[in-house]
């Protein structure tokens, strides 16, 4: 059991800085997930915490012990990666037993804990088998067993579930965090898939360019975005984000063809900024028919519909509201035809503000 | 219901054409072996007299001795020196091999794995010095290692030159398939405690097995075939390897084509047991379910 800290971590590749300034503190026994687009960093940041990448600058530290210049096998550490990497001659049992035979474990306790990783993943019938022959989802189960009959103090995951079918990976999804639930060993779990990040991780770290944008529980960053990236990023479909300024020495906020008072969090950042540049952002499922009741402040506006997605369970309108696009979640009983005119509300207290110049959340 | 055959163009013509073509491949096999076993040394088998009928004409093309006998070979062992020279391209492909094998290994992984300067350089080189033909080399090798090395007529010697000669092959070849194998897996086994040593000979080497059967195939026919520089290099008779000692029985004075032949056929046959043994090897791969297959 070990926390991770990393402070002011930097990584560059000659000229090239990947990584800037990174500053994360991973809790002991915590599910730590790092998400972000391709390209962002999330990747190296997790195998210069694994050692598989030199660390420029900064301090990286586990367990109280900081291991800059130490290697990966001493870091008491287990890597799962996306593409398995299990060792093809070997046979499963022989795949989970690798680093335990080079550590030395004895026979009767390498048995032991074989046994025991086998049960809880249900691959004990797969022991004596290659890895080639078996399915995707099956050397998925091999890779995490390989991790954790070593009992590490941290579990690094690297994007495990992408070369899943979208089924397999739900039920993964389920597998590994119940199995983190279990054996409460501290995990730091890449993904570019926000669906990943928030039904798996007790906090996520968002991620961009080499940047951390917010680090939150996932409902911490799904209610209050830390900046337009993170809110953009987080929630599908999207978030509708519409220029707008500040009216009524502060009071109202008005947009293209549609005016609502300032949603109470951010009076105190509105106030006296009348004609103030903002993005106003409204999630879609905060956008809802007008004949449908609810609590609550709303505005009124008029949306002509452009486009339907009907998904079973809800319907998503791209509506046309003054000169902007606002995609609204709707009853799906009550789908509208593209070109009718449809009446919506917004829920004024759901609504997120941030500044139009530095794309931070108003007020925070 | 089954297809109606009648409807298939025939096959017997393409039957005939593959018949004709292997006829004409095996035909001069067919020769050597016949002469091997004729228990002469002349290179025909019947007298073709001044005005011959067409069915003598006839038998003197057709490859099959007149009477079968094993002597060319009991005396090939027994009256000439022949089992010293197999033996001694035994020795020296042998080490030609195991060198080899060893070196192209070690150096592909450093080429494939490792970034250090002189990497593209000496990849460069390599591929560069398989422009030459071995002949080009004859001379400066002969004045490097007979008269500066000492060299000349020794097994060493040889070893060394076939060595590196074999070598730049091998190792692109070697280097070709490392890089086909992930590096994930090295890192894996990095995280799992291996050394660099432990991942070099239980991860990487088993996997590459195709490519060492090959690589050693390729060093050890390097060793085992090759005359023009054995010739030079082997000046005693004792030290000769196979093939220059077939060329011993049919040089200026002597003309025992039985001999060669004999000699031909018991030097080929470790090539083609070689070939055999390893054949599993050359088509098999083994990174399959690796990664995501």
């Amino acid at each position: 059991m070990a926390d991770v800290i990393l402070e002011g971590i930097k990584k560059s590749y000659g000229a090239v800085t990947v990584i800037e300034h990174l500053d994360l503190d991973i809790r002991d026994q915590e599910f730590m997930v790092l998400v972000g687009p391709s390209g962002c960093g999330k990747s190296t940041a997790l195998r210069m915490i694994a050692g598989l990448e030199e660390i420029t600058g900064g301090t990286l530290s586990i367990g109280g012990r900081v291991v800059n210049d130490v290697p990966p096998k001493d870091r008491d550490i287990a890597m799962v990666f996306q593409s398995y990497a299990l060792y093809p001659h070997m046979t499963v049992r022989e795949n989970l037993e690798f680093g335990l035979k080079i550590r030395q474990t004895p026979r009767a306790e390498m048995d032991r804990r074989v046994r025991e990783a086998a049960e809880i993943l249900g691959i004990a019938e797969l022991l004596a088998r290659k890895p080639k022959q078996l399915s995707g989802g099956q050397r998925q189960r091999v890779a995490v067993g390989r991790a954790i009959v070593r009992k590490p103090s941290v579990f690094l995951f690297d994007e495990p579930l992408s070369n899943l079918d979208a089924k397999l990976r739900v039920q993964m999804r389920a597998e590994i965090s119940k199995l983190q639930k279990t054996l409460k060993t501290t995990t730091v779990y890449v993904t570019h898939d926000q669906i990943e990040a928030m039904t798996m991780g007790h906090r996520i770290a968002v991620m961009r360019s080499g940047q951390l944008q917010q680090v939150g529980t996932p409902l911490e960053v799904y209610e209050q975005p830390a900046n337009l990236f993170v809110a953009s990023f987080i929630g599908t479909p999207p978030m509708n984000f519409v220029p707008a300024t500040f009216t009524d020495g502060g009071a109202t906020v008005t947009a293209s063809g549609f005016k609502m008072p300032v949603p109470e969090p951010f009076r105190a950042a509105s106030a006296g900024r009348d004609g103030a540049k903002v993005v106003l952002g409204i999630r879609p499922e905060n956008v809802r028919e007008a004949s449908r009741e609810g609590g609550g402040e709303t505005v009124r506006v008029t949306a002509k519909v452009e486009f339907v997605e009907p998904l079973g369970h809800e319907v998503i309108v791209h509506g046309r509201v003054g000169d902007e696009l606002i995609v609204a979640k709707v009853d799906p009983h009550r789908s509208p035809r593209i070109g009718s005119t449809i009446d919506l509300m917004i829920e004024v207290g759901a609504a997120h503000l941030f500044d139009a110049a530095t794309e931070k959340r108003l007020g925070s | 219901m089954r297809p109606n055959r009648s409807e298939e163009p025939a096959h017997w013509p393409l039957h005939i054409f593959v018949l004709l073509m292997v006829l004409i491949t095996v035909y001069p096999i067919l020769w050597v072996v016949t002469i091997a076993f004729s228990g002469g040394q002349s290179l025909a088998i019947t007298n073709v007299p001044a005005n011959a009928t067409f069915g003598e004409r006839l038998r003197a093309i057709v490859p099959w001795p007149a009477h079968v006998s094993a002597t060319n070979f009991v005396s090939l062992f027994r009256d000439q020196p022949f089992a010293r020279w197999l033996l001694n391209s035994v020795v020296v492909a042998g080490m030609t091999t195991i060198l080899g094998v060893a070196l192209a290994c070690t150096a592909a992984y450093a080429f494939s794995r490792f970034r250090f300067p002189g990497r593209r350089v000496g990849l460069m080189a390599f591929l560069v010095s398989q422009m030459f033909p071995g002949t080009l080399m004859l001379i400066p090798l002969f004045i490097i290692l007979v008269q500066w090395l000492k060299l000349g007529s020794t097994f060493t010697g040889l070893v060394l030159i076939y060595t590196v000669t074999a070598i730049p092959f091998c190792v692109w070849m070697m280097k070709g398939y490392f890089d086909t194998i992930p590096k994930e897996l090295e890192e894996s086994a990095l995280i799992d405690g291996a050394s660099q040593a432990t991942i070099f000979f239980r991860i990487i080497l088993p996997l590459a097995k195709p490519a060492v059967a090959v690589t050693a195939l390729f060093s050890f026919m390097t060793g085992w075939n090759e005359f023009i520089q054995a010739a030079t290099f082997m000046n005693r008779e004792d030290m000769y390897t196979g093939p220059v000692g077939l060329r011993f029985f049919v040089g200026g004075f002597s003309q025992q084509w039985g001999y060669f032949a004999a000699g031909s056929i018991v030097a080929a046959i470790p090539v083609m047991a070689l070939f055999l043994f390893l054949q599993k090897y050359l088509v098999s791969g083994l990174t399959a379910g690796a990664v995501k297959g």
